[in-house]
């Protein structure tokens, strides 16, 4: 049975959904600089779930009114990495907050490999899973 | 905004040509006969700037018309060059010009963000450019106010970074030309010079605004407008001495027009501060406000005809005097 056809990544918001288009990401982003947070953007070719720190393109953009500058740097991490995952990320400050409030995809490669499961068998009868991403086979750069 | 444009654009409908246009509607629309009353009412003289902002003004509204009915789709280039002596207001102009422009519609945001050279250029090889990339990501959406532009070229030393910094300017003033609108200000002949050696710089800019200076008249005017905004006021034989003060600082050198003339009111409220505490007695509110003759005939200009010193100096001084 074939649940997520074309193995697309499913991280972050908006993830289900088709790619945004560049006008909707420039929204999104709109609504994240009304509500004071640092919008920043990274990248990676390890795709799998538990990869938290994703490498930064440049520093976060801080004190920015207008979304255009950062499209523009999204454009420019594109241009760079086009075959990798790219998520724009918008850091919330507030004090006991301290963490992203919105993250998303706005690159993905052209050919998504997905995930394999793979069974470890342990004492007894029990089952240990893994999941593992066809594409981290490839050392880094060399993945998608 | 785009996306309202880009349903005009699909859109194959032509207008006859005896389509009526309403300028007036849009001008009091757009509101910004309030930007400009009030640049007249805070802004003394300066009838040439005045009058080129009320053209500039004029041509993006009726630029605006003429995309409601389908006529040219291209935005006009934006970016303006000010020249003139120091206190000429440039900066305050360009605040105001920001806010015309947002009302316009050709700014989303309608910020300043006001750089020199320091904010644009790097100290070692490789800084320059990410610098310079932030600032104009900052002002994306607004205003980029480069104030002494022409500190960004140094002819002499060709390893300078600035050239970088200018290139990287020209690439965005060229391809977010919709996102930010750059000002460039500074004195006259430097300016002129700094766009001889930038050529690319000179064609990439369409409006060049000149800054005159102001007359004595206007520069009591100024004086008048300054106080009031802090709830000061002169005396009648003070104003008559500052009257008499304006033509001699303005033949003294380093003189700096309005700033020159904010500098001299400071020193002329410390002195006024100095002489209602050595009074002692009882003041009245009106004592609070009131700027008289003596707090101005005191300065170095009418005594010496020199140059006033600052704060610094001035303490200094006074401490000597104090020992001696």
């Amino acid at each position: 049975m074939m649940t997520n056809p074309g193995n697309r990544l499913t991280q972050g918001q908006f993830s289900f959904l088709p790619d945004l288009t560049d006008a909707q990401i420039t929204a999104q982003i709109k609504y994240a600089l009304k509500n004071g947070w640092a919008v920043s953007v990274e990248y990676t070719d390890d795709p799998h779930p538990r990869n938290t720190y994703w490498e930064m393109f440049g520093n976060p953009m801080f004190d920015l009114k207008d979304p255009a500058g950062i499209l523009m740097e999204i454009n420019n991490c594109r241009k760079t990495f086009p075959n990798h995952y790219v998520r724009v990320t918008a850091f919330n400050s507030t004090r006991g907050v301290e963490s992203p409030s919105m993250s998303f995809l706005v690159n993905r490669p052209k050919k998504e490999p997905g995930f394999g499961l793979s069974r470890q068998e342990s004492e007894g009868r029990m089952i240990r899973y893994t999941v593992h991403s066809y594409a981290t086979d490839k050392p880094e750069n060399e993945r998608y | 905004m785009s996306q309202s444009t880009e349903k005009q654009d699909n859109s194959p409908i032509v207008l006859p040509d005896d389509t009526p246009v309403d300028l007036d509607a849009e001008f009091r629309a757009s509101n910004i006969q309030e930007v400009l009353d009030k640049l007249d009412r805070e802004l003394i003289g300066l009838k040439p700037v005045k009058t080129r902002i009320r053209e500039t003004a004029a041509l993006l509204l009726v630029d605006r018309v003429r995309k409601k009915m389908n006529l040219s789709a291209i935005s006009p280039t934006l970016h303006m060059s000010f020249t003139g002596n120091p206190g000429t207001g440039k900066t305050t102009v360009a605040l105001r010009m920001a806010e015309i422009l947002h009302r316009l519609g050709y700014v989303r945001e309608g910020h300043l963000v006001s750089v020199t050279r320091d904010d644009l250029v790097g100290q070692y090889i490789g800084h320059t450019a990410p610098k310079t990339k932030e600032v104009i990501k900052k002002a994306m959406g607004g205003v980029l106010f480069i104030d002494e532009a022409y500190y960004l070229y140094k002819p002499e030393n060709e390893r300078d970074y600035g050239q970088e910094s200018i290139e990287i300017l020209l690439q965005v003033m060229e391809n977010n030309r919709d996102d930010l609108v750059v000002i460039l200000a500074g004195y006259k002949d430097k300016m002129d010079r700094f766009f001889y050696s930038n050529p690319g710089m000179r064609s990439r800019i369409a409006h060049h605004i000149d800054f005159p200076d102001y007359s004595a008249n206007e520069l009591m005017a100024i004086a008048k407008l300054m106080l009031a905004e802090q709830n000061y006021r002169f005396s009648q034989e003070a104003e008559k001495a500052f009257a008499e003060y304006i033509p001699i600082r303005m033949t003294l050198e380093h003189f700096a027009n309005a700033r020159s003339i904010r500098n001299a009111l400071d020193r002329a409220r410390l002195r006024q501060a100095n002489r209602l505490f050595a009074k002692g007695k009882k003041l009245t509110k009106l004592d609070l406000i009131t700027i008289e003759a003596e707090d101005i005939r005191a300065s170095r200009v009418f005594q010496e005809g020199k140059l006033d010193m600052d704060g610094d100096e001035m303490a200094e001084e006074n401490h000597r005097n104090a020992k001696s």
